[in-house]
């Protein structure tokens, strides 16, 4: 056995990840991710003091997930736990846009709207009024422990464990009324439910945020994984431009060697590409899994670039086949309206149409029978054949609703509800209440003489005596049949 | 011999100690159990002894032994059970002053009244009701419109309380209907002659060769004090109308032969001691829903 072998079997699986220190960068990207940071977080702290009129049997909450009374609101919307199916058509319309994303530009949302990047770059900035920048807090964690260090270690870690807490109390919001919670949370008299949400969610945005950052991106997150399997070679990606930048040279022996006549790149060598990154890598390696393309090293590149009088966009999103066609002297070419987008697009329409149209023809009432099955049927007095059978009655309108009970199919058929009042002609009317539903036992009488089969269609129908609304429902009625 | 004891014998291929016991050869590797493992077993062994003295836990002769909290898993249910009570009396608080009528007027006291009741009906009834209150032969049927002693609330709930035919109850239903045959009040003629005259009576065929004029005069002499002259019966005296289409023991020949000679007379418990008033005034009104409350 040689010795390389065995060195090779000895060798670690494991890596200890160095730590990045991302440096402050300004530019157009990072102005950007600014204001899509302030966005997203200032409706998702916000949003659910967002008042919504809803009537007074109502939450009047914008957005509430009102899990003990089976009901999601969104501004004008309800949803009722049988149409969560709504929930699956806005995860597909997720998906797709996501995939549409990255057929146009790559992991635009990893850049710049995943949770992930948007929490981390706030942390980091925390990190960054404490500590200073990159050098400063690379200085700070090798310096030995003083009073210094601590004090801003301290309150780094405390502002975070602040912003966590805020992150899970703003959580817990959407599902109760945003200020009672608030106010039953300050006197520690919200239920435990909502402590326990709130601490577990601080510690996965203070854990994510705070310690994993880019580990979560490289290692957890299956985005990447499956982004790299869905690309192409047209989606426009964080590129560096080695065609431009290669070779790599000081300025001053750039212009030194153009004097020669000989080849020197506009790459200066200056690593703030790799100063500003937040995962820690090297851009102009290529393309690669652990680039969330965020855009920040373009804002670099494009600062230092301006100061030693060279043009922008040596770092800039393009494609690998406009560096190849550039090297041949060939035109660049951007293709956004290809197959594959056109595709997304339209499966987004589709689904978002289809969404759409469901929501805006959907009942407000709805009406479902179940037969009772002991007995079948009961031969009354008179010869008479009556069936039972249990209706549930759904409103989905804020007010009280009275829904008269008629049903067809036989001849003499007659309907009445147990404990339940009739109108003048002989219909049963159930008051159902506001956005809820109602069961009553439901009796359906055919006359004797009536020639019956075992059994027969029937139609149980409930109309809105006020907005005219009327549902129907199929079932059976039995018999004792030919039998007897 | 010492030498075994002082330097243990190690295995040159694996390099571990050996036990010293050999066999043809065979060394058997000396591989304790792991240090954490055995701390778990020694650990379970304390706890066993402190749970023998905590919980109940070893069996006597007679009893076992009760453990100092005194935990007993039936003291779990009593609580339990007393937490469900005092729960069902929150929640029927209005239906202990109620009368049927006021339950089943109130729509909120109706619909605990119906679960409550289709519960107790469930545990108490469904075994000769039938589930539903469907019936069988000898066992009414709760659905329909026919009441042997009235179907009224207050009817029901004085049948369920004190039952039907039962012994030392003082108001429970009770009536008896001869067994005219055992008994030899009626010969079998006469029986048929009777039988075919229900039949009549129920707008049924008859036998060619009956003895209607018979069966009239004799149903008249015997059957119509309780049954009416036409039969129609009477919920007072818990005697079924026999002409309607409905009939607990079956209309047809065999059938009417068999009551009249031997007689039926149905029982009922009385559950006034056995069920709390709530709950029969709940099964009052659950019974009255089922389709045939009068």
């Amino acid at each position: 056995m040689s010795t390389a072998g065995a060195d090779s079997d000895d060798m670690p699986l494991f890596a200890a990840s160095r730590k990045v220190y991302p440096q402050s960068v300004s530019g157009p990207f990072r102005r950007a991710k600014w204001a899509i940071l302030f966005l997203c977080l200032g409706i998702y702290y916000l949003l659910p003091f967002l008042r919504w009129d809803r009537g007074p049997h109502l939450p009047n909450q914008a957005v509430l997930a009102d899990i003990a009374n089976g009901r999601f609101y969104f501004f004008f919307i309800e949803i009722w736990p049988q149409e969560v199916y709504y929930f699956t058509g806005l995860l597909i319309i997720a998906s797709f846009a996501l995939f549409l994303m990255n057929a146009l530009a790559g992991r635009v949302w990893c850049g710049y709207l995943c949770p992930q990047t948007v929490w981390t770059d706030l942390f980091l900035a925390v990190e960054r009024f404490f500590e200073g920048d990159r050098r400063e807090r690379m200085r700070l964690d090798e310096a030995p422990w003083s009073f210094g260090k601590l004090w801003r270690k301290v309150a780094k870690h405390a502002v975070w464990l602040v912003i966590a807490w805020w992150t899970g109390g703003a959580w817990v919001l959407y599902f109760a009324d945003a200020p009672t919670l608030v106010r039953e949370l300050a006197t520690f008299t919200a239920p435990l439910s909502a402590y326990v949400w709130i601490a577990i969610l601080t510690f996965t945005t203070y854990t994510l945020a705070g310690i994993m950052r880019e580990q979560v991106c490289k290692f957890m997150c299956p985005w990447p994984r499956i982004q790299a399997a869905l690309t192409d070679d047209e989606a426009l990606n964080v590129t560096y431009r080695y065609d431009r930048g290669e070779p790599r040279v000081s300025v001053k022996q750039g212009l030194k060697l153009k004097a020669q006549g000989a080849p020197a790149g506009d790459c200066i060598d200056c690593y703030q590409c790799v100063a500003v990154c937040p995962v820690g890598i090297d851009i102009r390696d290529g393309a690669q899994l652990d680039c969330i393309q965020c855009g920040l090293c373009i804002d670099a590149c494009d600062t230092v670039m301006a100061k030693v009088d060279r043009p922008k966009q040596l770092i800039a999103y393009d494609t690998e086949i406009n560096v190849k066609r550039r090297m041949a002297g060939l035109k660049a070419i951007y293709r956004p309206f290809r197959a594959r987008t056109a595709i997304y697009a339209a499966l987004i329409v589709v689904v978002g149409g289809a969404m759409l149209w469901q929501l805006a023809t959907r009942r407000t009432a709805d009406i479902s029978v179940l037969h009772e099955r002991a007995p079948l049927f009961v031969t009354l007095s008179d010869g008479s054949i009556r069936n039972a059978y249990t209706v549930r009655l759904l409103n989905k309108r804020p007010e009280i609703r009275p829904f008269a009970l008629t049903v067809d199919g036989l001849p003499g058929i007659r309907i009445e509800a147990v404990g339940v009042v009739q109108t003048a002609d002989v219909r049963p009317v159930v008051a159902v209440d506001p956005d809820s539903s109602r069961e009553v036992r439901v009796l359906v009488t055919v006359p004797a003489g009536v020639p019956l089969e075992a059994s027969q269609a029937i139609t149980i129908t409930a109309s809105d005596l006020f907005a005219g609304e009327t549902v129907h429902a199929a079932d059976h009625f039995m018999a004792p049949g030919a039998k007897l | 011999m010492d030498q075994r004891h002082d330097a243990p014998h190690i295995d040159p291929h694996t390099g571990i100690a050996t036990t010293g016991h050999e066999w043809d050869g065979i060394r058997e590797l000396n591989t304790p159990l792991p240090r954490w493992w055995l701390g778990i077993f020694y650990a379970s062994i304390l706890w066993s002894i402190g749970y023998w003295v905590v919980y109940p836990a070893w069996p006597l002769l007679t009893d076992t032994t009760r453990g100092v909290i005194g935990y007993a898993s039936r003291a779990d249910i009593s609580a339990d059970m007393a937490q469900l009570k005092a729960q069902r009396a929150v929640q029927a608080a209005g239906m202990a002053d109620a009368t049927p009528a006021q339950i089943k007027a109130d729509p909120t006291l109706f619909q605990i009244a119906m679960a409550q009741g289709k519960a107790a009906f469930g545990d108490n009834c469904a075994a000769c009701h039938g589930v539903g209150g469907a019936g069988a032969k000898g066992y009414p049927n709760l659905n329909d419109d026919d009441w042997l002693w009235g179907g009224s609330l207050d009817a029901i709930q004085q049948t369920i309380t004190h039952g039907i035919r039962v012994a030392g109850n003082d108001e429970t239903r009770v009536s008896q209907m001869p067994a005219f045959g055992r008994d030899g009040m009626l010969k079998r003629d006469e029986i048929n002659a009777v039988a075919n005259h229900v039949r009549e009576l129920a707008g049924l065929s008859t036998e060619p060769k009956a003895n209607l004029a018979l069966g009239r005069k004799l149903f008249a002499d015997n059957c119509a004090a309780c049954h009416g002259e036409a039969g129609k019966g009477n919920a007072e005296m818990g005697a079924p109308n026999l002409t309607d289409a409905i009939s607990l023991y079956g209309m047809d020949m065999a059938s009417l032969t068999e009551t009249i000679t031997n007689s039926r007379n149905g029982v009922m418990p009385a559950w006034g001691g056995r069920l709390d008033a709530t709950t029969i005034k709940a099964l009052t009104v659950y019974v009255h829903s089922l389709g045939g409350g009068q």
